[in-house]
């Protein structure tokens, strides 16, 4: 916007070199080696997902924008679309179908994000409401995950079999690879009985490098823990909503265990598997979605990460991230209007401090 | 009354002013009983039937029906019809009662019927408040149908599946199956379905509307475009 020389500007005058654009280069930036380690951990088949995701958002975002009569351009170049798509597509189990991206992206930028109004005005955190929305529409495909097959390793799909998969499903020749998520079995025996104690020792092992089942960007937890600890470093987040929503996970699941190891996972498994750190890094520390004040935050990060222990453990799904971070999403305007900063010379009630005291 | 004005309430009942995608009214009814074409038609017929009878009563009585007291006997009024209807359901109709069954009794607490005979009713003559209520109804009826037959499709891949139960087994032929069984998008048939597909059709109704440059009849709300 440009103001008209001699008309006054209203504050603030000074500011920051940050932009919406800079912001989301940062983020894209701090997430690519998290992603790029998936991409080579679970082959061509995810490339192809990416990109297909990443694709139907900006699209998403595109016919949004052309219905209001705006140019595309120059709100496609924030990246903010493609940061939606591309956290969204690192949620989704790698080897998923075409459709569930192009659902995923579409539903994320016009559903999530434009229908409130765009950049800013969203209530939920648009990935987020695209991967639940999979999730209950599509339960088969959401929960099929792979072991790794790490890219150019034997029996790794090629360059054209990675498109066949991404097109045509997952053939049958590929059906030993076919597993189950640490949490998501652990669940599944839990149902049937069989306490941890057992069931752990058949489980698929957590590989301390991620080399385990799971979503695209979800199993690298130390890649995404850098990505994230640079970001705060780059002052792109504050550590408020990622420490609290850490230890709201870890500190229930730590005492509980300490209780009963044979019914409740121990801290260190919930923490590293599942979405819990891209949820604590990445998504739940979304500016627009998140409160704005450091106890505000302080507040909903814990809320996000006691609501997916919560439903990890009692509930009928076996992760929970998507669905904390959403009702804590909910929760926001009314923490933002509980949890106010003291304006400058008044207490904080509001009224005004004697001068001089 | 000229033969215009009756005219315009019918356009309004159905279309201009329809109880659901103009004036966002009935919206439980709309949510909750529109999983499938037919239970909407169902749901919609039955409250069709409450309005106008109800609309007509009170038309009958409002020269003596004192402000103070009306919405006490609005409401019982309406409540009487609609223990005719959900009697007659029960017996006449006994399947489709059995899926509509609990919702049939919450017309009493419609918000459409109410506002139609405080609106309309309680200030106009027999006949024209017949019709107001009727079609209104029917307005209600093709919203819900409407509503119910996009959930049906997208969420199950079906259309007016058991609308033999309701219609009559010579209505078999309308069952369709538009998409393959398992390719539904269960969200559809869901709470979030409805509300997601209601408001597309809000959309959809504004922008035929504003194409056929109409006035918008909504709320105050102005496009800015």
């Amino acid at each position: 916007m440009s103001h008209a020389i001699g008309i006054p500007v209203a504050a603030p005058h000074a500011t920051t070199s940050n932009s919406a654009g800079r912001v989301m280069a940062t983020v894209m930036a701090a997430l690519a080696p998290a992603t790029l380690f998936g991409f080579w951990l679970y082959g061509w088949p995810a490339v192809y997902l990416w990109f297909i995701t990443v694709g139907s958002a900006m699209l998403g975002e595109a016919f949004c924008l052309r219905l209001q009569g705006r140019q595309a351009t120059p709100v496609l170049l924030d990246g903010s679309a493609v940061l939606t798509g591309w956290l969204l597509a690192v949620s989704l189990p790698p080897w998923a179908p075409w459709w569930i991206g192009v659902f995923g992206g579409l539903f994320a930028t016009v559903l999530g994000k434009q229908v409130f109004g765009g950049l800013g005005q969203n209530l939920f955190n648009p990935a987020m409401v695209a991967r639940v929305a999979l999730l209950i529409s599509f339960p088969v495909q959401m929960t099929a995950w792979v072991a790794p097959l790490p890219l150019f390793s034997a029996g790794a799909p090629g360059l054209i079999d990675g498109l066949r998969i991404t097109l045509n499903g997952m053939p049958a020749g590929y059906d030993a690879v076919a597993s189950a998520s640490l949490l998501g079995f652990t669940k599944t025996e839990l149902s049937r009985g069989i306490d941890l104690l057992a069931s752990l020792l058949q489980a698929p092992v957590p590989g301390w490098y991620g080399s385990h089942p799971g979503s695209l960007g979800e199993t690298a937890a130390w890649l995404i823990a850098a990505g994230g600890i640079a970001m705060m470093a780059l002052r792109i987040i504050t550590w408020h909503i990622p420490l609290t929503m850490l230890a709201g996970i870890a500190v229930p699941a730590a005492i509980l265990h300490a209780v009963d190891p044979a019914r409740y996972l121990d801290a260190g498994t919930h923490i590293l598997s599942g979405g819990a750190m891209l949820g604590a890094f990445f998504i739940a520390t979304d500016y627009v979605t998140s409160p704005n004040t450091p106890r505000g935050q302080l507040i909903f990060g814990a809320g996000c990460g006691l609501l997916t222990w919560i439903i990890r453990t009692f509930a009928g799904y076996p992760e929970g991230v998507a669905f904390a971070v959403l009702l804590m999403n909910s929760l926001t305007p009314i923490i933002d209007s509980y949890v106010k900063p003291r304006i400058y010379g008044r207490d904080r009630k509001g009224a005004a401090l004697e001068p001089g005291k | 009354m000229s033969s215009s004005n009756y005219k315009t309430i019918v356009k309004d009942g159905l279309w201009d002013n329809n109880g659901v995608f103009s004036m966002l009214l009935g919206m439980c009814p709309a949510m909750a009983m529109t999983t499938s074409a037919t239970n909407g038609f169902g749901m919609g017929l039955a409250t069709a039937v409450v309005m106008a009878a109800s609309s007509l009563l009170v038309a009958v009585f409002r020269k003596l029906i004192t402000p103070e007291v009306r919405i006490p006997v609005y409401i019982l009024i309406v409540a009487a019809m609609v223990t005719l209807v959900d009697l007659a359901m029960n017996a006449w109709m006994h399947e489709l009662y059995k899926v509509l069954g609990l919702f049939i009794p919450l017309i009493v607490s419609n918000c459409l019927p109410l506002a139609r005979l405080e609106a309309f009713a309680a200030k106009q003559p027999v006949l024209p408040s017949f019709l107001d209520g009727l079609f209104m109804g029917l307005g209600f009826t093709i919203a819900l149908t409407a509503i119910g037959a996009v959930r049906e499709i997208t969420g199950n891949g079906t259309l007016f599946a058991d609308a033999s139960l309701l219609l009559g087994p010579a209505f078999k032929a309308i069952e369709l199956r538009v998409l393959p069984a398992d390719m539904g998008v269960l969200m559809m048939i869901l709470p979030p379905g409805g509300f997601l597909v209601t408001g597309l059709l809000v959309v959809v109704k504004r922008m035929l509307d504003l194409r056929a440059g109409k006035e918008i009849q909504m709320g105050g709300a102005h496009s800015v475009a």
